[in-house]
């Protein structure tokens, strides 16, 4: 067994990684005083009634209501995301144009600037187009291929495609569109899980874009909903309340991570590249 | 990208190309160059979001040169990444390495490693932080059971930097996915090779793994140093900048000037000094890992 330590090692970093998770959930089931006397996670009794109140809110509305808000911006982004993605990755793995290096460059400059230095003028031009408020400051840019990194991946597996293909479809009579669609699109299908992945995993992390853009409280998505309901019910009493909240606004990012996750996973690393 | 890989199939215009890469162009033009030089312009004029900015040439610039709260949050944003990063990088590396083993169940450990990192700022897992931390939280109850004495994360201004150093550092996983593709890549012959000549996993770990990794090191390097200085959420809703602004970074400070006093010009102005700070620190490194380069051959 030379292989024990390792385990060894590895089993505890894991159990590092993941304790503060279960110890979560498990305090979601805890008095105030079990919260702070025991680091075991496994609670005394579990009473569920926490979660019926915790997806009520302090809002009009409940999590429900916040999630398919969520889900309001998440599908949209998604595909605009993927498609326009695909077609600008394409573009560069597979052609020559004029000034293809500069706007490469671009790409991987723009995946650099911070979103601080151009939200505020973002904010200005939406609320001039008067658009604040709804959700298309958040998904409209996705149409544009605004995450260069997507990109970037993309163009990783697009070169990992061989060239014959293209050309065997292009002697059977394909053009550039349909080789895509028919030969190409096939290949990089783990890509393309990978960037429905991430898009899915971000926009439920996203906070500063809709905490400025949003203001209506009906329109808000789960992040800044379980914002709004963690401030309003105080921490110093029902702490299993807040964390029950929090643990409510953790499940939609684990269970997608846990379905995806073996051709997310081939897609990030054969991709070379994460977030 | 640097030589022409592929020449355009016959018969494929040389504008095929630029029409597949028009919406990058578009977004590029909307969503990019023009809030960029936006915000250069409302920057040089001070504007309070109501009345139409007002011309004030380089006035924000000499306030900042002024401002306390500025210099204050810009030394806590250069502190933090200067801790966060080298830990990050490290941490991340050496996990590679370690995941890199071909065992039984490794994609297990792999998963559970790279988890948290797809929370990011996730209102769940700034909840959990802040619980862990308070001052009987799991983390103080631990340290007492290991006969230390608790810590005041939120009171002393000296620890509550490490509570979002530790988060940061908690999400480690997409950093160490980056190494453990490119371990994956390294030739198993080279480290074959440094045993016949009697080279122990010390050395080829300097001889070997490190040289092999130079460019994701660097890519890695970077792309934390960018998000590090650019960190908003995390402080915001755990520290909310406190105490005595000891997590205010450069982030919260750009969005309170913003939202909080209405001070846009200014803000515009504190938000293109941050753009040059990263595209200074990036600039060094680059710099550096051209000159190591250049010593190599």
């Amino acid at each position: 067994m030379k292989k024990l330590p390792l385990y060894l090692l590895l089993t505890a970093g894991a159990a590092v990684m993941l304790y503060p998770m279960l110890w979560l959930i498990g305090a979601s089931f805890k008095s105030n005083d079990e919260i702070f006397s025991s680091v075991w996670f496994i609670p005394h009794s579990v009473d569920t009634d926490v979660y019926k109140n915790a997806w009520r809110t302090v809002t009009p509305y409940n999590m429900g209501h916040y999630f398919m808000n969520t889900l309001m911006i998440i599908v949209p982004r998604t595909i605009f995301s993927v498609t326009s993605s695909v077609l600008v990755a394409y573009g560069f793995a597979r052609f020559d144009f004029p000034l293809k290096r500069l706007f490469f460059a671009l790409l991987l400059g723009g995946m650099a600037m911070p979103t601080l230095v151009t939200v505020m003028p973002l904010f200005l031009m939406w609320s001039k187009l008067g658009y604040l408020d709804t959700y298309i400051p958040l998904t409209v840019p996705y149409l544009f291929a605004a995450e260069g990194m997507f990109v970037f991946i993309l163009i990783q597996f697009f070169k990992g495609v061989p060239k014959e293909f293209d050309e065997a479809a292009r002697i059977d009579g394909c053009g550039a569109l349909r080789t895509l669609l028919y030969i190409l699109i096939p290949c990089i299908r783990p890509a393309i899980v990978s960037i429905m992945v991430f898009t899915f995993l971000w926009t439920m992390n996203d906070f500063l874009t809709p905490l400025i853009m949003i203001q209506s409280v009906e329109k808000y998505p789960l992040s800044l909903a379980l914002r709004l309901s963690v401030d309003s019910t105080g921490q110093d009493y029902e702490q299993n309340k807040v964390i029950a909240l929090s643990v409510i606004g953790l499940i939609p990012s684990v269970t997608v991570f846990a379905i995806a996750q073996k051709k997310f996973v081939s897609g990030i690393t054969a991709g070379g590249l994460t977030g | 990208m640097k030589k022409r890989t592929y020449c355009n199939p016959v018969g494929v215009s040389r504008f095929t190309g630029l029409l597949l890469i028009s919406p990058f162009i578009l977004g590029l033009a909307a969503f990019l160059v023009y809030p960029f030089v936006c915000s250069f312009l409302l920057g040089l004029t001070d504007y309070d979001g109501i009345r139409p900015p007002e011309f004030s040439g380089l006035e924000n610039y000499r306030y900042m040169l002024k401002d306390r709260t500025f210099r204050k949050a810009l030394g806590v944003t250069v502190k933090y990444a200067l801790i966060l990063v080298p830990l990050k990088l490290t941490v991340s590396l050496l996990t590679a390495m370690l995941l890199n083993a071909e065992i039984k169940g490794i994609g297990i450990f792999r998963t559970a490693f790279y988890i948290p990192s797809i929370l990011g700022s996730n209102l769940a897992v700034v909840i959990m932080w802040q619980y862990l931390f308070t001052s009987k939280g799991l983390v103080n109850q631990l340290l007492s059971m290991a006969g230390a004495p608790p810590v005041s994360w939120y009171g002393d201004p000296d620890k509550a930097v490490y509570m979002i150093v530790l988060l940061r550092l908690w999400e480690f996983g997409s950093t160490m996915i980056i190494f453990l593709t490119a371990l994956r890549d390294v030739p198993k012959e080279l480290y074959d090779a440094a045993k016949v000549d009697g080279c122990g996993p010390v050395r080829g770990f300097f001889a070997i793994t490190l040289p092999q990794l130079k460019s994701v090191i660097f890519i890695n390097l970077v792309l934390q140093t960018i998000a590090a200085f650019q960190e908003f959420n995390a402080p915001y809703m755990i520290t909310g900048g406190g105490p005595m602004k000891s997590t205010y970074t450069l982030g919260m400070l750009i969005y309170d000037e913003m939202f909080r006093y209405n001070e846009q010009g200014y803000a515009n102005a504190l938000s293109w000094v941050m753009f040059m700070v990263i595209s200074a620190a990036v600039a060094v490194m680059y710099a550096v890992s051209a000159l190591m380069r250049r010593d190599e051959e």
